[in-house]
């Protein structure tokens, strides 16, 4: 009980951090001149260049180098991949647990995006994105946004308001620990929920993020290639997805009842939605609206469509029926797979992407997870930790300068180079969210707790954790 | 007086029904059950992890009539319920005690 008071004194300490600030620093959009307000960080000469960003720093005014077009679709971006996580993953996954967790299951997706939300514009953004410490993580020098401001730091995109810089990122930074929740489904107290998220996003995200897109990211500046978050958002929710099911065990009952998923349609529903935000996040990458967007949006589609058929196809050949949950997920894995590889490879590669990887999910979900055993009930891991793996891989196979110039060549492309930076980039991610999420279980189990005791996991969370039902 | 019990596959009951309803029985009550005979269930799969349902969807109707009319509502049923696959079901005859109408207090056969 003095540790659930500890929890509720920490989110309003998290707001109260908020409020302070807001006082005490006056955040540029409160100012009537914005030009004014920021101090300036888009003044300073770049130090290195911007990697696939069009239009060059200059000091004439930096108002007029904001593109409008550019503004409005990262904008509209944003907002994309806000609804990629409520309502998308959380039907997707609201739909594959059981009646009486269906509540409970949507809720963790939809508070992740109000807490992470919070977390972003308070510490979060600057420990990513903000002056780089050591090439590891960022410093608090843009605590509450501070220095964030409407003028474009050319640094990450030369033509949109920083602010919309960040408020893309954020719906980054909100869908990544919501991806894990698929992995520790139906069990997990709300409570070692909210503190476990909170602690994830700020001790694994955030460094991650730092490394692969910041400026100084020693991932960055050795050359790997993720141009949407192939390592930064699948890789290490998928495998701090496998941390949790290995750390948490298995649901009571796991593989002597029947646990089937209790409303197929909100599941496809969920995956359609996914399918439709992640043009946002693939597409808006590229913080332009120009051609560089276009083929992402493109090989985007191209892959989805090809991993859920490759799916199905797998599905039909090995098991005799084609099913719409594997259509479904074939689609996700799709999703995730071309994620890294979205704005650097062709269409026809895009193909391949996913056709990988619907067949690579397809048996890591529906072979080798009933084969080793672990509880990862909505394959958290088997479809974001094992397609964001071959999305990365695909990448160092089959980037081109081609498709743009601002990325690289892959090993198909004359360069074997490439394949050994994505595989270390790979391994980082892997053994860095492994490492982090264990000790970050740990210590939220050791506070709070992290299962609901068995009477609670037989009732559903739905009624344990929120006193409601999903039906009535 | 009789009362039908009769287990059907559900996608039969309006054909049943509409049966019934031409021999001059009033009323019946119809449940939706789950169960297993001969049949028995089926397997379904999601995402590689298989289950064995044992237990099918049926109908059960319930009907009480008048002694008289109990082999034609029997014939009825078993003509419109049959498909003369495994599944179809089983009719179950019993004899009752007593009916009563609950608004006017009728009894036995005035009852129906």
């Amino acid at each position: 009980m003095k540790l659930k008071h500890g929890l509720i004194v920490l989110m309003l300490l998290l707001g109260a951090a908020g409020f302070a600030l807001a006082q005490t620093a006056a955040p540029p959009t409160s100012a009537p001149v914005p030009a004014a307000a920021t101090p300036a960080p888009a003044a300073a000469p770049a130090p290195t260049p911007p990697t696939g960003s069009p239009g060059a720093p200059g000091s004439i005014d930096a108002q007029a180098k904001i593109n409008s077009g550019d503004t409005a679709w990262v904008l509209t971006s944003s907002a994309l991949v806000l609804l990629m996580t409520a309502p998308g993953l959380a039907l997707f996954y609201g739909g594959m647990v059981r009646k009486k967790n269906v509540l409970g299951t949507i809720m963790q997706s939809f508070i992740i995006l109000c807490l992470i939300s919070v977390q972003w514009v308070l510490w979060g953004y600057s420990m990513a994105f903000g002056p780089d410490k050591g090439g590891i993580i960022g410093s608090l020098a843009w605590f509450g946004l501070s220095g964030v401001g409407y003028d474009p730091n050319p640094d990450y995109a030369a033509t949109i308001p920083h602010q919309a810089f960040m408020i893309f990122q954020m719906m980054f930074a909100v869908i990544t620990p919501a991806l894990i929740a698929g992995a520790f489904a139906e069990r997990m107290k709300f409570s070692g929920f909210l503190l476990f998220t909170l602690l994830w996003a700020t001790f694994v995200y955030d460094p991650l993020a730092h490394w692969v897109w910041a400026i100084g990211g020693w991932l960055r500046n050795m050359g790997a290639l993720d141009f949407a978050g192939g390592t930064v958002v699948h890789i290490s929710s998928g495998v701090a997805g496998l941390a949790c099911a290995l750390y948490m065990g298995k649901r009571k009952g796991y593989g002597t009842e029947a646990m089937p998923p209790h409303n197929l349609p909100l599941t496809v529903l969920g995956a359609a939605l996914l399918w439709f935000g992640w043009f946002g996040f693939n597409a808006g990458s590229a913080l332009s609206a120009g051609p560089l967007a276009t083929v992402a949006f493109i090989v985007t589609n191209t892959a989805t469509a090809a991993a859920a058929l490759a799916w199905m196809g797998a599905e039909w050949l090995h098991r005799g029926k084609p099913t719409v949950l594997g259509a479904a997920s074939g689609a996700v894995a799709g999703l995730v797979a071309i994620t890294p590889a979205s704005g650097f490879v062709t269409v026809l590669s895009s193909i391949l992407v996913g056709i990988g990887a619907g067949v690579f999910c397809y048996i890591a979900t529906s072979i080798i997870k009933n084969k080793l055993g672990y509880d990862d009930s909505l394959d958290a891991f088997g479809v974001h930790g094992i397609g964001g793996t071959w999305g990365a891989i695909a990448t160092g196979l089959l980037a081109t300068k081609l498709v743009n110039p601002a990325g690289g060549d892959g090993f198909f492309y004359g360069n074997p180079k490439q394949l050994m930076i994505q595989i270390i980039a790979v391994a980082a991610s892997w053994a860095f969210s492994f490492i982090g999420t264990m000790i970050i279980l740990k210590v939220v189990d050791s506070l709070v707790g992290l299962r609901v005791s068995t009477e609670e996991e037989q009732v559903g969370l739905d009624l344990s954790q929120h006193n409601e039902h999903g039906y009535n | 007086m009789k009362k039908i019990e009769a287990i059907i596959k559900p996608f039969k009951l309006d054909e049943v029904k509409d049966s019934l309803n031409d021999l001059g029985v009033k009323g019946m009550t119809v449940t939706e059950v789950k169960g297993f005979g001969r049949q028995k269930g089926h397997t379904e799969t999601y995402r590689g992890a298989e289950y064995t349902v044992d237990f099918v969807p049926k109908v059960k109707i319930e009907i009480v009539v008048h002694d008289d009319l109990v082999a034609k509502v029997v014939e009825a049923i078993t003509n419109a319920a049959k498909t003369g696959t495994i599944g179809d079901g089983k009719i179950f005859v019993t004899s009752l005690n007593e009916a009563i109408r609950i608004r006017t207090g009728e009894k036995g056969d005035n009852a129906l």
